[in-house]
C-alpha cells in the first residue's frame, strides 16, 4: 500500500503488557481491522485523561501477520499530558479506539547507505526500519543513545539482530553520542533517519546544515513533545476574545483555548503545518518553541507561535527549578 | 475499498491483479524530461527522467491537494514541481521546496515507486517496497540480446489483464482470429504438453509437415530465397508470473530436425508480451518481435512490426468484445476447455499471489 494519512478508526484488544525498560511498557494489540504497517507508521489512539477522551500517536514498534499484532511502546511521562499514564494503567483485554498504521516517516527503499539514529523512546520509530533494511541487506548503521542502559528499550533484542550494526552510545557509561563525528560519515547518498529529544535532533540538523548535505535526506518526525525547557503553567491573554486562560502544565496552550470556547484553527496538532499560528503581542518570559514549522530566524522574532505544541515559560536555563518566582509566564495573543 | 472474499475460483472473470510483482511501466523512450502520466494498478503515476537521465515514478498527485505532478515540469537535479502551489519534489518523493515558508513539513512526502530499466523497458514495483528485488524482474532478455533484432508496440486492451493472459497460453484461437496471417486449422489438430514449475508454466506445440501459413512463408523466403515447400512448426509459449510471456515461434523446412533441436533450417521469432493492469477492465499490453535472422534489416523489423501490429489488432477487437460480453452477463459461469491448460495454471499462479497478498477477490 502506498503511504496514507486517511484515519481509519477501529478497535484493539490489548493482548500483552510488558515492562521493557524502566518506565517503558510494551503493549501488543489486536487491531479488528487488521492491515500491515510499513516501517515508520505511527497509530493515533483515543487516552482517556481525566475523564475525556484525548488523541495520541504512537510509532509502530513491529507489526506481525500482516498487522493482526502491532506492538507499541510507551514511556511514562511524570511531565506528560497524561496520555502516557492512562497508558500504563492498560492491562490485557481492555479495548481503545485506534487508527490503522498511519504514515508520515516513510522508509525510502533504494538509497544507497542509511544512518538510522534513535534517542531514548525514539527507538520505537527506528526499529521496524532497522528490521526491514538488514531483510533487504541494505548498508545501514543504527545508533541508539541513551541516557543510562536500563532506560533504554530492546537493546539487547536490536543488538542480537543487527550485530555490530548496531552502535549505542549510553551517557552514563561514559559513551555519549558525538554528533559532528556521526553526522561526518554521512556523505551525499547517505539518508539519516532519526527520531529522539528535539535537543538530540536538532544538533544533529545543525550539523548536516554546517556539512551543507542535501536537508531532504535528512529524515525525522516529530510528536511534538519535547522542547528545550521543562513545561511550566502559563498565561495566555487572548483580548480580542475578552480570554484569559491558564495552560497547566499537561496541557496545550490550544487545548486550553479550546477548554475555554476559543474557536482555533489548526490540523496536524503537532508542530509541522503551521495553522494554529498564533501572533504574539506582548510576552512576559520566553518562548519555547516546540515546532517543526518556523526556521530559526522566525523563532528569534517570537512574534508568532504555533500554539498546539509551544509554550511560554520564566526558566532561564530549561530546568524548571530555575523558574523565575515572579509568577508564570504570560503571553497575549491575536488568534488567527 | 477492497472486498476480500474467502472464494477462490480458476474462472474468476474480472481477476484482480498482484501488486508485488514488476510491471512494465513504459518503454524506455517514453520516459523524458518531460513528465507523463500512466495509471498503472488502477494508481496515476507520474513517470519523468531525471538530469542525469534516470527514472523516476511518483505518485500522480501532490502530498497537498492531489493536483497531478505530470502537469507540472522537471526541475534541476531529480525535482519535479507541482504545477499547482509550486512545491517541489525530488526523486524520493520528499518535498525539498514549499512556497510562502521559511522550513519544509516534513511529512510533505509523495510515494515513489521501485524502478529497475531493463530490456528497453522501465519496470514498476507497485506493491510493498519493502520486497522489491530487482532480481524478480521477468526475464526478456531477447529484447536487448545481440543475437536478436526487433521492435515493439504498446496495445491498450480494453480488457482485464487476465483475458490477455488466456490468449497467449492458448493458440488455438490463431485459426479462426488470425485466418489471413499465422493461422492454420493444424493448430487446433496438433497436440501440446502443458509443464508447470514454480512460477513459471511452458505449452509446447509441434506441427509437422505442414504448409506454412503467410507470415511465415515471407520470413522463411527472407532467410531462404524462393523457399516453397513443406515446414515444421513450433509454438512454444513460456509464461512467468504474473503476466510475462515469450513466445518461442517458428518455422524450419520440414524434416530436417528442428523438433531434435537444429533449427538451422528455419527461422526464429520470440513474441516477448508483457501486461501490466491499467485498471480492472483495462491494460497495457506492451509487445516486441524478436527475430534471430537478418539481424542488420531494419527493413524486415518494420515489416515484422507492421505485420504484429495488424494481427494483434485482431486480438484486440475479440478482447474488447469478450469483456463488453462478460460485463453484460454478470450471471454467467466461464466454462473450461482442454486447450485451457496453460491459462487455467496461470491463474492458479496468479491467485497464489493474490492470495499471499490477502487480496484475492470474488468479482462480478
Amino acid at each position: 500500500m502506498a503511504a496514507t494519512n486517511i484515519e481509519t478508526w477501529q478497535s484493539a484488544t490489548v493482548i500483552e503488557t510488558l515492562p521493557v525498560a524502566t518506565g517503558i511498557t510494551r503493549i501488543v494489540l489486536e487491531p479488528s481491522m487488521p492491515v500491515s504497517a510499513e516501517p515508520g507508521t505511527h497509530i493515533d489512539l483515543m487516552v482517556e485523561i481525566e475523564g475525556e477522551a484525548v488523541k495520541r500517536s504512537y510509532s509502530v514498534v513491529e507489526s506481525t501477520h500482516g498487522g493482526t499484532r502491532l506492538v507499541i511502546s510507551v514511556m511514562k511521562a511524570p511531565l506528560s499530558r497524561g496520555g502516557s499514564i492512562f497508558m500504563h494503567s492498560l492491562i490485557p483485554g481492555a479495548r481503545l479506539d485506534i487508527t490503522q498504521p498511519l504514515q508520515n516517516f516513510p522508509l525510502r527503499v533504494g538509497a544507497q547507505r542509511y544512518i538510522l539514529l534513535a534517542g531514548g523512546i525514539g527507538v520505537t520509530a527506528i526499529a521496524n526500519m532497522a528490521a526491514v533494511l538488514k531483510r533487504l541487506k541494505a548498508d545501514y548503521t543504527l545508533v541508539y543513545v541513551g541516557r543510562s542502559r536500563n532506560a533504554m528499550a530492546y537493546v539487547d533484542e536490536l543488538s542480537e539482530l543487527h550485530g555490530e550494526r548496531l552502535e549505542t552510545h549510553i551517557d552514563d557509561e561514559g559513551s555519549s553520542l558525538k554528533v559532528p563525528e556521526l553526522v561526518g560519515r554521512a556523505d551525499a547518498s547517505t539518508e539519516l533517519y532519526m527520531c529522539g529529544p528535539i535537543r538530540l535532533m536538532d544538533a544533529v540538523r545543525r550539523s548536516w546544515v554546517e556539512r551543507e548535505l542535501d536537508l531532504p535526506n535528512l529524515r525525522y518526525e516529530t510528536f511534538g513533545n519535547s522542547g528545550w525547557y521543562d513545561p511550566e503553567e502559563f498565561i495566555v491573554r487572548v483580548p480580542k476574545l475578552d480570554l484569559e486562560v491558564r495552560v497547566p502544565q499537561g496541557r496545550s496552550m490550544l487545548e486550553a483555548l479550546e477548554d475555554a470556547g476559543a474557536e482555533m484553527m489548526f490540523d496536524c496538532r503537532k508542530g509541522e503545518c503551521g495553522l494554529c499560528e498564533v501572533r504574539i503581542t506582548e510576552l512576559s518570559g520566553t518562548i519555547d518553541h516546540r515546532d517543526v514549522f518556523y526556521s530559526k530566524r522566525q523563532q528569534r522574532l517570537a512574534t508568532k507561535m504555533n500554539c498546539c505544541v509551544s509554550r511560554a515559560v520564566t526558566s532561564a536555563t530549561g530546568a524548571q527549578s530555575d523558574a523565575a518566582h515572579a509568577g508564570p509566564a504570560v503571553i497575549t495573543i491575536e488568534p488567527n | 475499498m477492497t472486498v476480500v472474499a474467502p472464494t477462490s475460483s480458476t474462472t474468476n472473470k474480472v481477476l484482480p491483479h498482484p501488486l508485488n510483482a514488476w510491471y512494465v511501466a513504459a518503454w524506455d523512450h517514453e520516459v523524458t524530461r518531460k513528465p507523463m502520466s500512466r495509471r498503472i494498478a488502477n494508481r496515476p503515476v507520474a513517470l519523468y527522467r531525471t538530469e542525469d537521465g534516470r527514472a523516476v515514478a511518483l505518485a500522480d498527485a501532490c502530498w497537498h491537494r492531489l493536483a497531478p505532478l505530470s502537469m507540472g515540469k522537471t526541475m534541476e537535479k531529480d525535482t519535479i514541481q507541482c504545477p499547482y502551489h509550486g512545491i517541489v519534489y525530488n526523486s524520493a518523493g520528499r518535498c525539498v521546496s514549499m512556497p510562502a515558508q521559511e522550513t519544509i513539513n516534513p511529512s510533505a512526502t509523495v510515494p515513489s515507486f521501485p524502478i529497475v530499466e531493463r530490456y528497453r523497458y522501465v519496470w514498476i514495483w507497485m506493491g510493498d517496497p519493502t520486497l522489491a528485488d530487482p532480481e524478480l524482474v521477468p526475464d526478456m532478455h531477447q529484447m536487448t540480446s545481440d543475437e536478436w533484432a526487433g521492435d515493439g508496440q504498446t496495445i491498450h486492451a480494453a480488457c482485464n489483464f487476465q483475458l490477455v493472459l488466456d490468449n497467449l497460453m492458448d493458440l488455438t484461437h490463431e485459426e479462426f482470429v488470425h485466418s489471413s496471417s499465422i493461422g492454420q486449422e493444424e493448430l487446433s489438430e496438433s497436440d501440446f504438453v502443458t509443464v508447470r514449475e514454480g512460477n513459471k508454466v511452458t505449452v509446447t506445440r509441434w506441427m509437422h509437415n505442414i504448409d506454412a501459413p503467410p507470415f511465415w512463408r515471407k520470413n522463411m523466403q527472407d532467410k531462404f530465397p524462393g523457399f516453397e515447400g513443406k515446414v515444421d512448426r513450433w509454438q512454444i509459449i513460456n509464461y512467468e508470473a504474473p503476466s510475462t510471456i515469450s513466445i518461442d515461434v517458428g518455422v524450419a523446412k520440414a524434416g530436417t530436425g528442428a523438433p531434435e533441436g537444429d533449427r538451422s533450417q528455419g527461422v526464429n521469432g520470440f513474441v516477448m508480451n508483457t501486461l501490466t493492469p491499467e485498471t480492472d477492465r483495462s491494460s497495457h499490453y506492451f509487445w516486441a518481435f524478436m527475430r534471430n535472422y537478418a539481424l542488420d534489416s531494419q527493413l524486415i523489423t518494420t515489416q515484422l512490426r507492421d505485420g504484429v501490429h495488424g494481427v494483434f489488432g485482431e486480438d484486440e477487437e475479440m478482447l474488447k468484445a469478450q469483456q463488453a460480453a462478460i460485463d453484460a452477463n454478470p450471471d454467467y459461469e466461464f466454462y473450461n476447455l482442454n486447450i485451457d491448460s496453460g491459462g487455467m495454471w496461470v491463474r492458479r499462479i496468479i491467485e497464489s499471489m493474490l492470495a499471499a497478498e490477502g487480496r484475492l477477490v470474488a468479482s462480478a
